[in-house]
């Protein structure tokens, strides 16, 4: 059970049946059955492809409400980088934090400025060599999960670091206990979410036992309490002593792709963004090509972070309102001094403690001899469909139909265009019949050339 | 009577046909075989080397022959790639074996192909190689992967 948590469900009473998602999903993960889609557990990497593609709103990602703010004595809210992005020319990154802790947080922690540490320790780790070439990001759980079911030989040239918002949470719980003497237990550290897939890594991390977040909310969830704050705030014009705002703009640059691979800093780096892109180039590395690039940056939504399902505005306006208030910003000195990074670095604090392990999840049958027959079965019936695609059994593609006939799911006459051609020979069938006289009604007269 | 070579043997044939000058069929090739060994249940090292294998086989057809084409051959004990073409064929087979040795145009080396790399990284990664050529005619590739013994 808790292996297959996801945050991305179904909310079964607003799907209609149609098959918007099948097709748009990375993983062909999803089925249209008895007029309603299911998503197939084991196969779903959490990338939201599927909230984007629906026209029914019928996908959703679960995450926290405000409510999981009572569980804690002192709560700290993560303000993902790209949340930046979400308020118009007169948000300001001050204000906008302030107004975290108008709705219940305690304190704030930007992940932008873990961010700065996991990109410093990347180029670290590049430059000492202790990575295979080209080094994967590892900070789209998304990706991460494409990788463990379809390109598990690349999962060691993953960075072994944990994803800026774990780092943040450690570090943000951490000097919460130093400030208030609270205990670590009771402080809560709540990540603002731009996406579905850090509400399953947080359940189910990938590359450490426990996660140090207490708790996913979607940008979603706020959104609408936090403008109300920022308005007032700015009508007030409170000018608080507390400055908040630690981070620079390099990590502030991770909320749009390319923003961490600036970060990283290294003589050739790569940024590529959209699921189906990632995939496409995974392939081409898995057969060898760009060894001599130090760094990828893989991000499974078209234009990073910004990009996420649970943002409100579209990613283009979310990525020039983040820049401008980059912009806006200046540059201010980095939070930690080098010598602080480097300690980072050298204790090993975000390391990654568990290797990705690759997930068997697309196997025929466990026999090889059996599934060496199924896949001369599937084969077959791949041929004999008609090869539209056209989605309409129910199944992402004509062999994935194929596949579900094969693991016991479908039948061949799932699809429309057999199912006519049964229709037709039975039809004829049934006509020819129809002529059948009977012997004692014959019309004798019609009966020439015989007896 | 029926003896053991009677006996029935689970097996799978994936066909590919490769026109000249085609450098997307390597890589379709190369990912639909993949898709097919996972799916099988095959291990991964096994399933890296036959889709190295099978890209730069079917590059060498695409970039050195008239045309061609790719069979995928597997059983439970052994995956054969073999590519059959109809082209200039390989004058001598000791010498397109040394890396960095190519007869590729210009124009495919301004294409990013061509580095002589092909017919070595295939050695590398197969248990079993043979290659036929016929000067004018043609080249045969039989390249296979013993499921059960590592290389």
């Amino acid at each position: 059970m808790k292996e297959y948590f996801h945050s991305v469900t179904l909310d079964f009473e607003k799907c209609k049946g149609c098959t918007n998602c099948i097709k748009r999903c990375p993983m062909e993960a999803i089925r249209v059955h008895d007029g309603k889609a299911t998503i197939m557990q084991e196969r779903c990497i959490d990338c939201g492809e599927c909230i984007r593609a629906c026209p029914n709103h019928a996908k959703v990602a679960v995450t926290d409400s405000l409510d999981i703010l009572n569980d804690y004595k002192y709560r700290i809210a993560l303000p993902a980088p790209s949340f930046f992005g979400q308020f118009k020319e007169q948000g300001n990154v001050e204000c906008i934090l302030h107004a975290l802790l108008n709705i219940g947080f305690d304190d704030v922690f930007e992940v932008a400025l873990a961010a700065e540490i996991v990109g410093f320790l990347a180029h670290q780790y590049i430059k000492d060599k202790k990575v295979k070439k080209p080094m994967f990001s590892s900070a789209c759980p998304a990706v991460l999960r494409l990788m463990q079911i379809k390109f598990p030989d690349l999962l060691e040239q993953t960075a072994p670091i944990l994803t800026p918002m774990e780092v943040a949470a450690r570090l943000a719980k951490e000097e919460a206990v130093k400030k208030t003497g609270i205990d670590y237990e009771d402080i809560g550290a709540f990540f603002i979410s731009p996406c579905p897939a850090k509400v399953t890594e947080m359940r189910n991390p990938m590359n450490t036992k426990h996660s140090a977040v207490s708790g996913v909310i979607g940008v979603n969830v706020i959104y609408k309490d936090i403008i109300k704050h920022i308005l007032t705030f700015k009508a007030t014009n409170q000018e608080d002593d507390v400055k908040f705002h630690k981070a620079t703009n390099l990590g502030m640059a991770w909320g749009y792709v390319t923003g961490e691979s600036k970060n990283v800093n290294l003589d050739t780096t790569l940024a590529v963004s959209g699921i189906h892109n990632v995939i496409s180039l995974l392939e081409e590395i898995e057969r060898g090509e760009l060894k001599d690039v130090d760094f990828i940056e893989l991000q499974a939504c078209t234009g990073g972070c910004v990009g996420g399902p649970l943002n409100i505005h579209n990613l283009f306006v979310g990525r020039i309102r983040l820049r401008e208030l980059i912009k806006k910003c200046g540059t201010q000195p980095s939070y930690y001094t080098e010598d602080e990074l480097f300690n980072f670095y050298n204790n090993r604090h975000y390391e990654a403690t568990e290797p990705i392990q690759p997930k068997t999840v697309m196997h025929l049958d466990e026999d090889m001899s059996q599934a060496i027959l199924k896949m001369e079965r599937l084969d077959r019936i791949t041929n004999d469909l008609p090869g539209l695609d056209c989605g309409a059994c129910g199944s992402p593609s004509c062999r994935a139909l194929a596949e579900d006939i094969i693991r016991g799911i479908a039948f061949e006459t799932d699809c429309v265009i057999k199912l006519r051609e049964k229709v037709k020979t039975l039809a004829e069938e049934i006509l020819d019949l129809a002529r059948i006289v009977p012997p004692a009604m014959a019309d004798s007269s019609k009966k020439t050339g015989e007896k | 009577m029926l003896n053991e070579s009677f006996r029935f043997t689970p097996h799978l044939t994936l066909e590919f046909k490769i026109e000249e000058k085609d450098f997307f069929i390597a890589g379709e090739s190369a990912s639909r075989v993949k898709k097919t060994l996972q799916q099988l249940g095959m291990k991964q090292e096994i399933i890296k080397r036959t889709a190295i294998i099978i890209y730069e086989a079917a590059m060498n057809v695409a970039i050195h022959a008239n045309h061609g084409i790719l069979k995928v051959y597997i059983d439970p004990e052994v995956i054969s790639i073999i590519t059959e073409d109809v082209g200039p064929g390989i004058p001598d087979i000791e010498l397109a074996m040394k890396e960095g040795y190519s007869t590729a145009s210009n124009e495919i080396r301004e294409m990013g192909f061509g580095a002589g790399m092909g017919l070595p990284n295939i050695k590398q990664c197969s248990d079993e190689l043979e290659i036929q050529s016929r000067v004018g005619e043609g080249t045969t590739l039989k390249a296979k992967i013993h499921l059960h013994n590592k290389k």
